[in-house]
């Protein structure tokens, strides 16, 4: 049993809450749909319920609200101008999944669902699949000129067009990676280092005086999980509203 | 982050039985969750099909309700705050142009009204300067009245009294000489001669 509570990868696994299969498919709820579904019914209610009294003048919880709708309406704003607000929902919407999900992740005992890669990948695709198909509705083959750069030389030209061709596919990988590595690698240090505290206090009285600096960690840790919580769900919306910019505007 | 052993044990024997199937079973009756020492969890492909449904199935209705729900409630709460706030800056700013206004008329009055008590001190100043002269010279032309009545009868009573003085002469004169000669002068002679010494 010692060895189960300072495995770090333990936290990870997908058990299956209510096992489903369908077409020979393993499509069972399990504790990561069931963090699913908690993450967006405490994102929905607290948007829902702390708007509810429409205040004038806003209390701390519908301020808050507010700002994280104003926040992303700007990030958006600033980087895709005015024509991108009608993307506004899908970046608003997987700005505060990332962040809840990443939030809640940080309690012991819950399940992080963006720890894991197929989760971020899936939220990447549907980013660049956005771009893509607006992008070929919106401008036709014009939408190609996005891997054609301005006043390039053109002996130039076919080295740039694969460059720009490698850096567009490449974009969905960077944007599940970044998210799935920041939450993987942080709740396994943050696994390891309460292990510690676990297993040298199992040794006895010089044991709990020795794992008084892994205590401290795992608590400056969380404090910087905390920080990378809120970082990675800006960062992953930033750069949502940079590649709907490039489905706008694809000439550079 | 931890998962309970609760859930360890739950999962012990599902994850038994679908990794018997594909890897062999190797590991039960270790005890251990096969998982465990089997593939990554987050690099499992056996987990892929549910989390990616039941992403699309949670996120899709994530969205939805944001898009038709929230968003609108939001964007209403902050632009029917916007409206408010630059109305009151309108009512605001005509308010402050209404006191402006109100201030120069206020001045304006205030000037005016000085220059008219100017003019007003200055009229009653005028009137009372004529009225003390109009006055005086009543007073003056009294008192030069009564300085004319006093001396025409200072004139009469000395006429009255030089007249009597030549009669008291007279009388006088008969009396001394009758004193020093013993005769009678007749009335005439004496008048004459005072007359002459009067002249």
């Amino acid at each position: 049993m010692a060895a189960d509570k300072v495995d770090p990868i333990h936290q990870f696994h997908i058990t299956k809450l209510i096992p489903i299969n369908i077409g020979g498919y393993d499509l069972s709820f399990t504790n990561s749909a069931l963090f699913m579904v908690t993450t967006v019914v405490v994102a929905a209610a607290f948007l829902f319920l702390t708007t509810s009294s429409r205040s004038l003048v806003p209390g701390r919880l519908q301020s808050v609200s507010e700002m994280a709708y104003e926040f992303v309406g700007n990030m958006l704003r600033d980087a895709a101008g005015t024509q991108g607000m009608k993307f506004f929902p899908l970046v608003f919407s997987l700005f505060m999944f990332v962040l809840v999900a990443n939030l809640l992740g940080l309690f012991p005992y819950f399940f992080t669902i963006t720890s894991h890669i197929i989760v971020t990948f899936g939220l990447a695709v549907l980013v660049i699949a956005t771009v893509i198909i607006y992008g070929f509705m919106k401008h036709g083959l014009g939408f190609l000129k996005l891997f054609v750069p301005h006043g390039v030389p053109v002996y130039l030209m076919p080295l740039v067009v694969l460059i720009e061709v490698i850096s567009f596919v490449s974009r969905p990988v960077s944007l599940s990676v970044r998210l799935f590595a920041n939450m993987l690698a942080g709740h396994i240090t943050l696994k390891v280092f309460s292990g510690f505290v676990v297993s040298l206090s199992a040794l006895g009285a010089l044991g709990i005086a020795g794992s008084i600096l892994p205590l401290a960690m795992a608590v400056a840790l969380t404090a910087l999980e905390l920080l990378v919580a809120f970082l990675q769900a800006y960062v992953f919306a930033v750069l949502t509203c940079m590649y709907l910019n490039d489905a706008l505007h694809p000439g550079h | 982050m931890f998962v309970t052993s609760a859930f360890a044990q739950e999962s012990a024997p599902a994850a038994d039985t679908s990794h018997a199937a594909t890897e062999g079973d190797t590991h039960s009756g270790t005890g251990v969750p096969a998982e465990a020492h089997g593939v990554f969890p987050p690099f499992d492909p056996a987990t892929f099909p549910s989390q990616l449904l039941w992403l699309a199935i949670s996120f899709g209705l994530f969205y939805l309700f944001l898009k038709r729900v929230v968003m609108p409630r939001v964007g209403g709460i902050i632009d029917v705050r916007n409206d408010r706030i630059s109305r009151d800056l309108d009512q605001a700013a005509r308010l402050k142009a209404e006191a402006d206004a109100a201030v120069a008329a206020y001045e304006q009055e205030l000037a005016e009204a000085k220059k008219n008590a100017n003019s007003i001190g200055q009229q009653a100043a005028d009137a009372a300067k004529a009225d003390a002269e109009a006055a005086r010279r009543k007073v003056e032309t009294a008192l030069d009245e009564k300085l004319g009545e006093a001396e025409a009868r200072i004139s009469s009573i000395k006429a009255n009294a030089m007249k009597e003085v030549s009669g008291i002469a007279e009388d006088t004169t008969s009396a001394i000489v009758e004193a020093l000669f013993g005769g009678k002068a007749s009335k005439a002679e004496i008048a004459a001669a005072v007359k002459s010494v009067a002249g």
